[in-house]
């Protein structure tokens, strides 16, 4: 095995213990820390890929996001309960959608055929990327940043009508 | 290279790192003893060593020989790996950033943003030590800690990204050499204020200690911690102060390039770095001597309502400098216009809040009773 097999190996154990363990941890804060190791592997496994850029894009966004999913955790839920009240009544709903997801992307993943070869990844500067963001995608750009500020307007709409009342 | 075994050359370079940071953070605490006390009309440490030198020192072997505690409720696991994750991220940065166009460990092309990205990881160690050490203080701390942490990470980045914009580059040897004989503090006056205010912020040193407020929460998330582990807080601490001023002194004050040029000998690079350096942990230190603490709700609004529109600004400025190609004194003038304003905003707030009691918090208080 080469140097980048190993690390690669050890990420992706990374990132399956994480998952498993935001999925069977008893305790939430446990879950979201379990997150955040999962999410820290994959920006490992894409630094490995040459995608710097969106490595520490994911590093910077999740590493806050974990945060607040802690503080939701501790103001949501008491902590020291957890273990009884785990499966809600819509579990097989949840393992249906999520089996099927499953079987989607794999399914994807399998049977496209993938350009370029993994032994000389592509590395695309900084400055393309922003191009093609920025020009020729800007429209699916606008779109997706219109659709979180609706949210960040609904969110704080919803917070404030309950103030009220 | 510094040996040709690339294992080893790593090694040695990751050694130079750790011992680096050890001695400039025993340094920084000695320092900012020595310098608050002469602020405060007192002598500092004095006691071991000729002038207390040695005190840091003292210090250290009291910490590494002092008892590891952990409370009998705390969560095991949550509460012993929080220092690592606070300690591993201040780490990973300082291991990144050039001192010098040729003294690195390693430098990145997207230097400046990889500093920005992991250091923001910190923030999930220190809720982890508010939360695992199951005390009162430290939660609140903790909790304190995240969301200040968070909301002055923006305008922090914001900041960085005027500067990003002029120099075209996030690679933080290319922000020196685009800099050239007029550094960045001269054109963005604006974003060098928000980067040292957020700067201050990320560090919880007053007016922004409200996370480890003695008063309120007693030392906030690190309260449990004694020993080893506390003393790794305490390093990322100072090693975080360090980062952020090489940062400023590199992005904004024109690193080892000026006033002399990049043509000066290393010694002479070394020697303005380790000046400018010091210029800002002064300043950090001079801040944290000055100001009373701010209230938390205060704390919260400055950062949204103030330095988030004045960042956002400084982008708009640099964006319409770049693209219809104004001269650089169109930036300058209205950057440093701008600044005038935030810093007269800021006076009139302060002689606002010297009133007897608060105005706007009694208004918040009254709205949250039930109407009718």
């Amino acid at each position: 095995m080469t140097i980048e097999e190993v690390i690669f190996y050890v990420l992706a154990t990374g990132a399956g213990l994480g998952g498993v363990g935001v999925v069977l941890s008893r305790n939430v804060v446990y879950s979201a820390l379990a997150l955040i190791l999962s999410l820290m592997s994959v920006a490992g496994i894409f630094i490995l890929l040459s995608a710097e850029f969106l490595a520490l894009v994911q590093i910077l966004v999740y590493g806050g996001a974990v945060t607040i999913i802690i503080l939701f955790a501790m103001m949501l839920t008491r902590v020291r309960d957890m273990p009884r009240a785990m499966n809600g009544p819509q579990w097989p709903l949840a393992a249906a959608v999520a089996s099927v997801f499953m079987a989607v992307s794999t399914i994807a993943a399998v049977s496209s055929q993938w350009p370029g070869d993994t032994e000389n990844p592509t590395v695309i500067p900084l400055r393309t990327l922003g191009d093609s963001l920025f020009r020729q995608w800007s429209v699916p750009f606008e779109v997706a940043s219109l659709v979180l500020v609706v949210a960040l307007i609904g969110a704080i709409v919803l917070a404030g009508r309950e103030e009220g009342e | 290279m510094i040996a040709d075994n690339p294992w080893l050359d790593a090694l040695i370079r990751l050694l130079a790192a750790v011992a680096l940071m050890t001695f400039s953070s025993l340094t920084l605490i000695y320092l900012e003893r020595k310098f608050i006390g002469r602020i405060q009309m007192r002598l500092g440490p004095m006691r071991v060593g000729p002038y207390g030198t040695l005190q840091s020192i003292a210090d250290a072997i009291k910490l590494v020989s002092k008892e590891d505690l952990r409370p009998h409720t705390a969560d095991r696991w949550v509460f012993e790996l929080a220092p690592y994750v606070v300690f591993i991220p201040s780490f990973l940065t300082f291991v990144s950033l050039p001192f010098t166009a040729d003294w690195f460990v390693r430098n990145f092309e997207l230097g400046l943003f990889y500093i920005l990205a992991v250091s923001g990881v910190s923030v999930v160690g220190v809720v982890m030590a508010g939360w695992g050490s199951d005390n009162r203080y430290a939660l609140l701390g903790g909790v304190r800690a995240a969301a200040q942490l968070i909301s002055y990470e923006v305008p922090l980045i914001l900041a960085m990204l005027g500067a990003v914009m002029i120099a075209e580059s996030m690679d933080l040897i290319d922000i020196v050499n685009g800099q050239g004989r007029v550094p960045y503090i001269v054109w963005q006056p604006l974003g060098f204020l928000i980067f040292f205010i957020a700067a201050l912020a990320e560090l919880y040193r007053n007016p922004f200690d409200i996370p480890v407020a003695e008063t309120e929460v007693v030392g906030g998330p690190f309260i449990e911690y004694s020993g080893i582990r506390w003393g790794m807080f305490f390093l990322a601490e100072y090693t975080t102060l360090l980062i952020l001023s090489v940062l400023a002194s590199l992005v904004f004050l024109g690193g080892w390039n000026w006033p002399l040029g990049n043509e000066a000998g290393i010694g002479l690079q070394l020697v303005w770095i380790v000046l400018k350096t010091s210029f800002m942990i002064m300043l950090f230190f001079w801040a944290r001597a000055t100001f009373p603490r701010l209230r938390i709700d205060q704390l919260m609004s400055f950062s949204w309502q103030v330095l988030l529109p004045l960042s956002f600004l400084q982008i708009v400025i640099n964006g319409l400098v770049k693209v219809y190609n104004w001269p650089d004194i169109v930036l300058l003038l209205s950057s440093g216009g701008a600044t005038a304003l935030a810093l007269y905003f800021i006076y009139a707030s302060v002689q606002r809040m010297q009133e007897p009691y608060p105005q706007r918090f009694t208004t918040v208080m009254t709205r949250k009773e039930p109407v009718g």
